[in-house]
């Protein structure tokens, strides 16, 4: 098959499933996951045939696969829409199948397949549990299977889908249609278990917030079309479009950007929404309330990774008319908005107890990372990071599910009422879950960047040499002591949940999760460490050259420009090294004695910035006054009660009482005595006639009869009378 | 020869009586009689108009015979009609043959 057809193929088996399974297999739980899995491994298998292609085939850059048909007239020419692969989309793919097939997967063990149905389970929401008698007839409370098993997969195939379509797309609009698809997809699945008022709510923001970053993107896109009259990408990095963009001044010389600025910062907005940067990052943490893979779908391997994506692929345009290194105002945008979120989540996730929060802060606080690399014209690091980051994070957020997963057994099995998500219910899991352990060790220590083993490190260690080699200090510092926090809270999860000995009942019941969850941690385990290797500066010491530079190669291709790999410097290394270890010594130091029902020691420590730190700096009940309650206030105050009750109730309440009186007036001056008169007056009459001339019909024939002859008498004398006159 | 207007005089005379039994009998049978002496007054009109005035064809017997025919056919119809209503009420008297009324 062609490389080309195959391209256009790849989103198609999700979407699929997706529909297979809502109209035929909804009943049949077995059949629905084959499905969908079954679609994941097509698909699987065809991005990594695109792969092995692209990474073989010669100036990719240059001759991308590509193929496009005619879609929407304008007029003398077409839209056109169509399937772009250059090394970029080829190193997305490769992630982006591999994590999406490892959750389908997890899926089936996170969701109790092949457990008993719940006697009290109910559609939309978690399953509690059954009770099962063993053979010396105890009854045993084991985990239920998800009552709504199949839609599930429906909804993660779709998903699929959505991903899949963004990264093969050839211009911005096909993929702005993945983007919602996903962001659909988003919706239903964080609020999969809908009877849970929270789910719903969480469902609801989430929407909201990225449809903000929306909004602003289709604004950039509709802008670039007008602009240039073509959305696809080889229009868009021609370098003479991109110069005449740089040269435009942007419309009504909006603060002194060009078009391509304005258009850059519009696009950047949607990342902001998706990736969930500052100031739009509060949806994230609230989609936690979703099923894990859920999470992992959207933090890791998709969603979150999308809003990156679409900033790496449009890099050519947002660095449009930088001279000599220097950042363009997109750029400097970037760079400021991703170093203040790498901090400000992380400062955030160090004081959450939150099994998955946790993560969901360290996700915030990584893509911040990412951006803020691109920001600063690291290209390849950024999507080097990207790479690496979308396994470890899949990883550890699979590991959290796990976790969760073996803690509720033991809540189910001892009957204690503990919130099986909170890390301070957790320790000593190691025992009880190795595998679980062993692959959230590798994915922690990837988060944290722990030297030279992990992938996390050469990513990370990339961006912040990028930072130090082009001077930028200020990143620099930020990220480093971002990264610091991250190997602080890192290990502080790892110590609070699997280390020291367990401190509920629960815990101390916990057990291993079925292979259909621990394979998938062990795979991504696997590339969590491995992936690194593919990405080694040349010029680091000692190791250093013995495996290419792939990334740097490949990735780095995809710019018309070249990226220069940057000269060996001992600083940023030494920095990297020194803040991942330091934090995660400093996090087990802290943390390794914890006591049952103990306090945060870091409550000690900090005192009131804990409380600042622990409520997420106050920006859900800030947002809750500035948007929500206005936004109540004008639907419920002003729109329901004023606008509507008032004014236009009004206005409809007096034309009806016009109305009425002129209808009161017709009636008692015109229907009732002149139509209804006439009418009466003619039945009244008939029957009054009628009245009269009954009493001649007595029913006796000779009666009739005499009547008869007495008019035939008449008319014949009536006749000879008239006709003698003549 | 008689003259044809004492025919037509004997034929009003018959026809007078019989309506006048029809207007004044009570009982139903003896309507039915009367409306039979009607019936061959007017026979007598047909048949001596058309010895006076056209012996040569044959219509008037005809339609002489017709006529008796359908006097045949309506007593016989007529006198079923009575035995019923006799058999339902014990009566033949017309006054009471009222229920075709208001």
């Amino acid at each position: 098959m062609s490389t080309d057809l195959l391209v256009w193929l790849l989103p198609l088996p999700p979407l699929l499933a997706f529909f297979l399974i809502i109209l035929l297999t909804n009943r049949y739980k077995a059949f629905s996951h084959s499905i969908a899995i079954g679609a994941a491994l097509l698909s699987w298998l065809g991005s990594m045939v695109v792969f092995f292609r692209a990474i073989n085939t010669e100036h990719l850059n240059l001759n991308p696969f590509s193929s496009a048909i005619n879609w929407i007239p304008t007029g003398d020419t077409w839209l056109q829409v169509g399937i772009w692969v250059d090394p970029l989309t080829a190193v997305t793919l490769f992630f982006v199948s591999w994590t999406v097939l490892m959750i389908f997967i997890y899926s089936v063990g996170y969701h109790n397949y092949g457990q008993p149905q719940g006697e009290h389970d109910q559609k939309g929401l978690q399953p509690h549990g059954a009770s099962i008698a063993d053979e010396h007839g105890h009854k045993h409370i084991v985990p239920s299977i998800e009552p709504m098993y199949s839609r599930f997969f429906a909804f993660i195939g779709l998903f699929a889908f959505g991903m899949y379509t963004l990264v093969v797309s050839d211009n911005l609009l096909t993929l702005f249609i993945g983007w919602e698809i996903m962001g659909l997809c988003s919706y239903l699945l964080i609020g999969f278990w809908y009877q849970k008022p929270t789910a719903r709510a969480a469902m609801i923001k989430a929407f909201l917030t990225t449809r903000v970053g929306d909004v602003f993107m289709l604004l950039g896109i509709a802008y670039l079309y007008t602009a240039i009259g073509s959305l696809s990408f080889s229009d868009i990095f021609k370098p003479e479009t991109l110069h005449i963009l740089a040269q435009t001044p942007a419309l009504g010389g909006f603060l002194g950007l060009s078009a391509a600025g304005l258009i850059g910062i519009l696009l950047f907005f949607g990342t902001v929404g998706k990736s969930a940067q500052w100031p739009l990052h509060v949806w994230l943490p609230d989609a936690m309330e979703g099923p894990t893979p859920v999470s992992a779908m959207i933090h890791a391997a998709t969603m979150v990774s999308a809003g990156v994506y679409l900033v790496i692929r449009m890099f050519p345009l947002l660095q449009a008319g930088s001279v000599h290194g220097q950042l363009t105002p997109p750029m400097m945008l970037m760079t400021i908005i991703g170093a203040f979120t790498a901090i400000f989540a992380a400062t955030i996730a160090i004081a959450q107890n939150d099994i998955k929060r946790v993560l969901a802060y360290s996700t915030i606080s990584q893509l911040g990372y990412m951006i803020a690399a691109l920001g600063i014209g690291a290209y390849v690091a950024a999507a080097f990071h990207l790479v690496t980051h979308a396994f470890f994070k899949a990883l550890l957020f699979l590991g959290s599910g796990s976790v969760i997963h073996g803690v509720e057994h033991g809540v189910l099995h001892t009957g204690e009422n503990v919130d099986p998500q909170d890390m301070f219910n957790m320790g000593g899991l190691r025992k009880k879950m190795p595998i679980t352990f062993w692959t959230f060790l590798i994915g922690g220590l990837a988060l944290s960047g722990f030297p030279l083993i992990t992938a996390g490190f050469w990513s990370k260690d990339e961006i912040l040499a990028d930072a130090f080699g082009h001077g930028h200090w200020v990143v620099f510092i930020i990220l480093a002591l971002a990264a610091l926090l991250t190997a602080f809270y890192t290990m502080r999860q790892i110590t609070l949940t699997f280390l020291g000995n367990p401190r509920t009942k629960s815990a101390e019941h916990a057990q291993e999760t079925h292979w259909t969850m621990t394979l998938p941690l062990i795979i991504l385990g696997v590339f969590a460490i491995a992936l690194g290797w593919s990405g080694i500066s040349e010029s680091f010491p000692l190791i250093g050259g013995i495996l290419p530079n792939f990334v740097h190669e490949f990735v780095g291709s995809t710019l018309a420009e070249f990226p220069e790999a940057l000269p060996f410097s001992v600083w940023p290394l030494l920095v990297s090294i020194l803040v991942s270890l330091g934090g995660l010594t400093a996090g087990w130091l802290v943390y390794r004695n914890q006591k049952v029902g103990a306090e945060d020691p870091l409550k000690r420590a900090l005192g009131p910035v804990y409380t600042v730190l622990k409520n997420k700096y106050y920006f859900d009940e800030l947002y809750n006054i500035i948007f929500v309650r206005p936004a109540y206030w004008m639907a419920d105050t002003f729109t329901n009660q004023i606008l509507d009750r008032k004014i236009i109730d009004g206005i409809l309440h007096f034309i009806a009482r016009i109305a009425s009186s002129v209808g009161g007036i017709l009636r008692n001056y015109f229907d009732k005595p002149i139509v209804n008169g006439f009418g009466d007056f003619v039945g009244e009459g008939v029957k009054k006639v009628g009245r009269n001339l009954k009493i001649i019909q007595t029913g006796r024939v000779q009666q009739y009869l005499i009547m008869a002859l007495i008019l035939a008498f008449g008319a014949m004398f009536f006749f000879v009378f008239t006709s003698l006159q003549h | 020869m008689i003259p044809l207007s004492w025919y037509l005089t004997f034929a009003a005379i018959l026809f007078c009586i019989g309506l006048y039994g029809v207007l004044v009998r009570k009982n139903a049978i003896a309507i039915l009689m009367s409306i039979e002496l009607m019936l061959n007054s007017v026979i007598i009109n047909l048949i001596s108009f058309w010895r006076y005035r056209a012996p040569e064809g044959i219509s008037g017997q005809a339609f002489a015979i017709v006529v008796f025919a359908v006097a045949a056919a309506e007593v016989s119809v007529g006198l079923a009609l009575i035995i019923s209503i006799y058999r339902r009420r014990k009566s033949v008297v017309a006054e009471d043959m009222n229920l075709m009324k208001w």
